[in-house]
């Protein structure tokens, strides 16, 4: 006898004590696939045969059956399964993870089985509960079918189960070693002139194929038809004709619809209501000529009704299903499965025209699969999780949509005609907003907090841990804007490789010798303004805002800080800097140029004042003030002291000296403070055109970033300003020597520093990922940083000290996620996947990391 | 920073007998965080000055706090590795050094000339810079009660910063130990920060400095407070040993750990802020308790005051507490001593890390969600996806939603025009505001809302703090 099970199903064995279960198994399945109650109530209670454990042996068995079933594995349970309230809970853990339930009966004499446990030490029981399990078997084996085992297989003699073999067949709907090509057809309803336009708009041409006509491919693609062929159309008999002749030639596949499962039982004669398109189909077939109408509907009935659920294919990557389907169904099966694919979810209530409230699946979908679905009469189709609905309501005067896959194209014809009003006025998109905008209207916490791996295409995995991500969301939730503003967080930057040089802390020198090491070639040196970080994401107009990045706040685009806060109190200001901004990118010709109407921008916002006047006020000038009022009133008395004739002499350098740095100080923190009372007082340095529509701009030069930002620049100096910059080659030694005698000019007259970049954006060396920049900072500027007496050699000696290992790690983590972001962001991908890596970046920010570097 | 000690009392170089710090011998000493210096820029029969000059390690002290600062976490820690205002104003680092190097003269006994340590003297101190949180009149009221005449004249006067400096003069005749016994207790009281971790052994320090003055001062309170750092134990510990030294009432002792509270020195302006938090907690719990829930989310629990309310009520069966702080969570834990209460009382508390911008699973399935104080914390174009997450995602049957009368206001004295109550509000609704946009949710996702008012009412105003009962229809 030959067993022919589903390769993925949960197989109970049934058959009292000592009818050969175990070996049958043994013979025909994996050991890790078999689940042994004996085997389990030794585990729990060191002993196979203890009555006592079995309810924990069970609970236990029930438990990695589950997670078995879960991860789609084939699971055998090897237990008597005599009671049919024991083989109930297996046929509900087989439904609940839509496995098949398969009963293997092996209903062996019973004087056998009883001499086979007398020949057993461990069944010491007597014979009196073999024979009490033969009766409950017997009693159990007609209705097993009835109990919901899809397939039962009964084996009578010890000859039988020794001669029986077994094999696995896949699911009927398992079509994964079926790669496509296809063109995915949504609900036709009886739109046959739309359909052969269709047909034909996708390059399929009549062929003869086994003495039939019918639309064939030249390079092979095939059609899927979604189901719902038929009613509310016109010649929804056509259609069928059509489908079955494609189907029968092996140039389509076609999935079930409700509307076919309603027409069969309709058909087999059952009281259906014929609503909803029905009494047209009935019209139409019994308007056919009487010769072969017969015929027709028995062979059209028949078709239908073997009509599978869903089709799972392309190794696992492409799913399709009438009404779509969720990640926990795909290639399996069960009720459940086919009332989803078919029906899809309701919430159980009904909308004010009657109809079942849909549950929208599809927002809440994370699987891997794309999912290729009808059903649901849309304007348009539109991606939402990599789900696509292609039902563009063509009988009622919309469009047949047609999907292309694996291209994921898109191709429709428009319906003649409108053939059939909607019960319910078809769904109207919220203004402006895309499907998936509005499934990501509200982020879920669950795929953010926790520890969690981002892939990114830069660096790899990088980990968030725990703590960090705690950290983040408070930040997040409280201060930040509004995630769908927050496409990108840059990167920490660290500074060059500490300087020996005497009073100097850093120096380009430094910088350039760390990216000859890295194999760079040529760098980019260009001036870091001082002032603060500002990520403007912008947009052409307040439409093209709502439309690209789906928030009903009327705002043009967002000036955000390094930390995702809002980076002005007034929204009016920031809107007036942002209105400038787009329209010097108007002026500049911009938005023709990277074909965009949006634009995601690095700078520098000035002064320093603007943003930082909490640090200024807190710190930076109590510091100024105390250390000039210490020191002066120190010196005083003490040259007061020496006019006495008492030596101080060496004390008072030391504090004249540090009255001098205090001064100096002062000096630098008021540099980069001015008063702001408006949009005039503001500068705006932008150093980073970072991504526009369908473009991350990271295969481009800093050269180009430069240019245009300058090319910005030029269109509004009132607030925008150029970064001036130099490229130099690290061969030309000269031209090193030039840089930093640049920089030693520049940071004199006050400037803050270099920033100095690999000339790539990104670029690999020998070590992998390059730091894509390197701050040197002036030594005037640092004394801001490190206080006002850190050029005294005692202090500068203990300064030097200082690991860079680590903010290094973090560069090259929150670069690599802040790119990551931006091409999930220009891919279109869902907003949490975007937000991961604005997230992940906050929560590295997190880390204990001197903020001095 | 900069001390200097000047008598005019004949001869003045007696300063050098009662400092132990002989006029024409500049002596330095280490003190650890950096080297104490005394010089005599004035030694004459007729006016002698005494310098105390601190020049403290600055990297020293960015290296110790890191270290302190790491095993504290957070941006505090981090914030405190910048440059900051130590090394130069004085502060409690200048009370340590006041110690080492004149801590014979402090005790008041002098070999040399002890009839001169008891003595009235006429002395003057000065101090430059030093930082005062409460600006020239608390200075005023700290040392006037105390005999001294005050001159605080402010350093650079044009620089915008939070908290302004002072150059301070202060004159009088009393013996030298108890003008450094003065400065050594009130210099961190003026300066109101420390650079060391406060322990219980600081009561006493405070008690022995303060021995003869403090039990009398008219702003006991406040020193005690402020030298403790806010430590409202040991504050209190201290504050009823003076009572008893002072034998007076212990009457503010109560005020002051209310005042000390978890608002500290931000405390909002309402007033008075304790009782009408009691009220809308109160009313709350009433309403709650009303609708029949048995399971309730306190949403944005804070220190979980709310919760505290909810357990003593065997109704609630199901307490959640939710808040994006951590450091607020283990503050409602500790409020709750989760880990004394019993099995049976514990097991109907649960507090949990979350966001209200976000959806969140873990919300769904109760009977009621309280977002007391909660909205006015979130930027207003977020306020969509709070709504959105428990209206319309975690769905329970009864949301109550407090939040300031805007109205109300113009009633707090303390409050300028247009302010807020609370540095963090981000906005505050005025009644019309706040029950539009109560409508506006309710209605989009199916909840009927009704309004009512905590606090005294103003007929004009409105009540201090208005509340939206939402009920899913």
């Amino acid at each position: 006898m030959q067993l022919r099970i589903p390769d993925f199903a949960l197989v109970a064995l049934i058959g009292v004590s000592g009818s050969g279960k175990s070996s049958f198994a043994a013979r025909h399945f994996l050991p890790t696939e078999i689940l042994s109650s004996d085997r389990l109530r030794g585990w729990v209670a060191d002993d196979e045969t203890d009555q006592n454990a079995t309810p924990d042996a069970f609970a236990v068995l029930h438990f990695i059956a589950g997670k078995r079933l879960a991860a789609r594995r084939l699971t055998v349970v090897d237990a008597t399964n005599v009671r049919p309230e024991d083989r109930r809970l297996l046929v509900d853990l087989a439904r609940r993870y839509h496995a098949l339930p398969v009963a293997i009966v092996l209903d062996m004499p019973e004087a056998l089985c009883i001499a086979r446990n007398k020949g057993r030490s461990d069944r010491d029981f007597g014979a009196h509960v073999v024979r009490n399990q033969v009766r409950l078997l017997r009693r159990s084996i007609r209705g097993l079918q009835r109990e919901g085992f899809r397939h039962v297989f009964t084996l009578n003699t010890p000859e039988e189960a020794e001669a029986a073999t077994l094999t696995r067949d896949p699911l009927y709907t398992d079509r994964r070693q079926d790669p496509g090509p296809f063109d995915i057809i949504g609900d036709i309803h009886g739109c046959h002139d739309e359909l052969t336009a269709l047909l034909e708009k996708l390059g399929y041409r009549p062929r003869e194929v086994d003495g039939r006509v019918v639309p064939v491919h030249e390079s092979g693609r095939r059609v899927i038809f979604l189901g719902d062929l038929v009613d509310r159309g016109p010649k929804s008999p056509e259609v069928l004709r059509l489908a079955m002749d494609m189907v029968t030639a092996g140039q389509a596949l076609c999935v079930q619809g409700n509307h076919e499962a309603r027409l069969v039982r309709k058909l087999n004669g059952k009281n259906v209501q014929v609503t909803h398109g029905l009494a047209e189909t009935m019209a139409q077939l019994e308007a056919l000529n009487e010769g072969g109408r017969a015929a027709f509907i028995e062979e059209s009935r028949r078709f239908m009704d073997d009509l599978r659920s869903h089709y799972w294919l392309d190794g696992g990557k492409l799913v399709v299903a009438h009404a779509g389907l969720k990640e926990e169904m795909h290639g399996r099966g069960s009720g459940a499965v086919r009332s989803f694919a078919l029906y899809g979810e309701t919430t159980g209530e009904t909308d004010e025209f009657g109809l079942p409230v849909r549950f929208n699946w599809a927002s809440e979908y994370r699987g891997k699969a794309t999912v290729v679905y009808g059903h649901v009469p849309t304007p348009a189709a539109e991606w939402v999780n990599r789900t696509i609905c292609v039902d563009t309501s063509c009988v009622f005067g919309g469009k047949l949509t047609a999907l292309r896959y694996p291209e994921l194209e898109l191709v429709d014809v428009p319906a003649a005609r409108v053939y059939s009003e909607p019960v319910r006025p078809l769904a109207a998109q919220a203004a402006g907003r895309s499907a998936q905008q509005e499934a990501d209207a509200l982020l879920d916490l669950a795929e953010v907090s926790g520890k969690r791996t981002i892939t990114t295409a830069l660096y790899g995995h990088v980990r968030i841990e725990p703590e960090n991500a705690t950290a983040a969301l408070e930040v997040m939730s409280r201060f930040a804007v509004d995630p769908r503003w927050l496409i990108y967080l840059p990167p920490t930057m660290s500074p060059s490789e500490t300087s020996a040089r005497e009073r100097l802390l850093e120096h380009p020198d430094e910088a350039l010798a760390h990216f000859e090491r890295a194999g760079v070639e040529r760098v980019i040196a260009e001036e870091k303004h001082m002032g603060s970080r500002a990520v403007l994401v912008v947009a052409r107009d307040h439409d093209a805002a709502l439309r690209r990045f789906g928030v009903p706040d009327d705002r043009m685009g967002r000036i955000y800080t390094r930390t995702g806060r809002p980076f002005f109190k007034d929204d009016a200001l920031e809107q007036a800097v942002l209105a400038r901004v787009a329209a010097a990118a108007s002026a500049a010709g911009l938005w023709e140029h990277l074909g965009s109407d949006w634009l995601c921008l690095d700078a520098e916002l000035m002064p320093w004042s603007a943003k930082a006047q909490g640090l200024i006020a807190e710190q930076y000038r109590p510091v100024a003030v105390a250390s000039g009022a210490a020191t002066v009133a120190t010196v005083a008395v003490l040259r007061q002291t020496a006019a006495r004739g008492v030596d101080v002499a060496p004390l008072l350098a030391r504090m004249e000296t540090r009255a001098a740095n205090a001064g100096a100080y002062a000096a630098a923190v008021e540099h980069y403070i001015w008063p702001v009372a408006g949009i005039d007082d503001l500068k705006l340095a932008p150093f980073h055109v970072l991504a526009s529509e369908g473009k991350v701009h990271i295969d481009r030069g800093h050269d180009w970033h430069m240019a245009t930002a300058a090319a910005f620049a030029a269109a509004d100096p009132a607030l925008l300003v150029a970064t001036p910059h130099r490229i130099v080659a690290l061969a030309d030694a000269e031209a090193r020597t030039a840089l930093c005698d640049w920089w030693t000019e520049l940071t004199a007259r006050g400037g803050e520093g270099l920033v100095l970049k690999p000339l790539d954006f990104v670029t690999r060396g020998g070590k992998g990922l390059v730091q894509p920049a390197l701050k040197c900072r002036g030594r005037e500027y640092l004394r801001i940083i490190y206080g006002p007496d850190y050029t005294m050699p005692e202090h500068l000696e203990r300064l030097r000290e200082r690991s860079l290992g680590g903010k290094r790690a973090l560069a090259l983590k929150e670069f690599a996620l802040g790119i990551e972001g931006l091409e999930r962001f220009v891919r279109r991908e869902p907003l949490r996947r975007v937000h991961e890596c604005a997230f992940g970046v906050l929560a590295l920010e997190s880390q204990p990391i001197d903020p001095r570097l | 920073m900069l001390l200097t000690l000047t008598t005019t009392h004949q001869p003045a170089t007696d300063l050098g007998f009662l400092l132990r710090k002989h006029p024409d011998r500049p002596q330095s000493f280490d003190v650890g965080f950096g080297t104490a210096h005394v010089v005599y820029p004035e030694a004459s029969a007729e006016r002698c000055t005494a310098a105390l000059i601190l020049d403290i390690d600055p990297v020293a002290l960015v290296r110790g706090r890191r270290r302190d600062g790491g095993s504290k976490g957070g941006e505090g820690g981090l914030l405190a590795q910048y440059v900051n205002d130590r090394p130069y104003a004085a502060s409690s680092f200048l009370s340590v050094a006041l110690g080492r190097v004149f801590g014979s003269a402090m005790t008041g006994k002098s070999e040399a000339k002890p009839e001169l340590a008891d003595a009235a003297l006429p002395l003057e101190a000065k101090l430059v810079p030093i930082a005062c949180n409460g600006g020239a009149a608390l200075i005023e009221r700290l040392f006037a009660p105390l005999g001294y005449t005050v001159t605080a004249v402010p350093v650079a006067g044009d620089a915008e910063i939070r908290v302004p400096y002072w150059d301070l003069t202060l004159s009088g005749t009393l013996p030298l130990a108890d003008l450094l016994g003065h400065l050594y207790v009130l210099i961190p009281v003026l300066d109101d920060d420390k650079h060391y971790w406060v322990s219980e052994d600081e009561v006493e320090k405070l008690l022995r400095r303060g021995e003869g003055w403090l039990a009398q001062h008219p702003e006991r309170d406040l020193i005690t407070r402020r030298y403790l750092k806010h430590g409202r134990r040991l504050a209190r510990i201290a504050l009823e040993r003076l009572s008893e030294l002072d034998e007076a009432a212990p009457s503010e002792v109560d005020a002051l750990a209310d005042a000390t509270g978890e608002a500290g020195t931000d405390a909002p302006a309402e007033a008075p802020a304790p009782r009408l938090n009691d009220l809308r907690i109160q009313r709350v719990a009433e309403v709650l308790r009303e609708s029949g829930a048995r399971s309730v989310l306190d949403l944005g629990c804070g220190s979980g005051r709310l919760i505290q309310a909810l357990l003593k009520d065997r109704q609630f069966d199901r307490i959640v507490g939710v808040d994006a702080s951590l450091r607020d969570l283990e503050a409602a834990g500790a409020r709750l001593k989760l880990e004394r209460l019993s099995e049976r009382v514990r097991d109907r508390v649960k507090l949990l890390l979350g966001a209200l911008t976000y959806r969140d699973a873990r919300l769904k399935g109760f009977d009621a969600a309280a977002l007391v104080e909660v909205i006015e914390h979130i930027d207003l174009p977020m306020l969509e996806q709070l709504a959105s997450a428990v209206f319309g995602d975690a769905r329970p049957q009864n949301v109550v939603v407090t939040t300031p009368n805007k109205e109300y206001n113009a009633r707090y004295e303390t409050l300028a025009e247009h302010a807020l109550r609370h540095h963090d509000h981000r906005f505050e609704w005025s009644r019309a505001e706040f029950e539009a946009w109560a409508a506006a949710v309710a209605a989009r996702h199916g909840y009927a809302v009704r309004f009512e008012g905590i606090g005294e009412a103003d007929p004009e105003l409105g009540t201090p703090t208005q509340m939206g009962v939402f009920t899913c229809n």
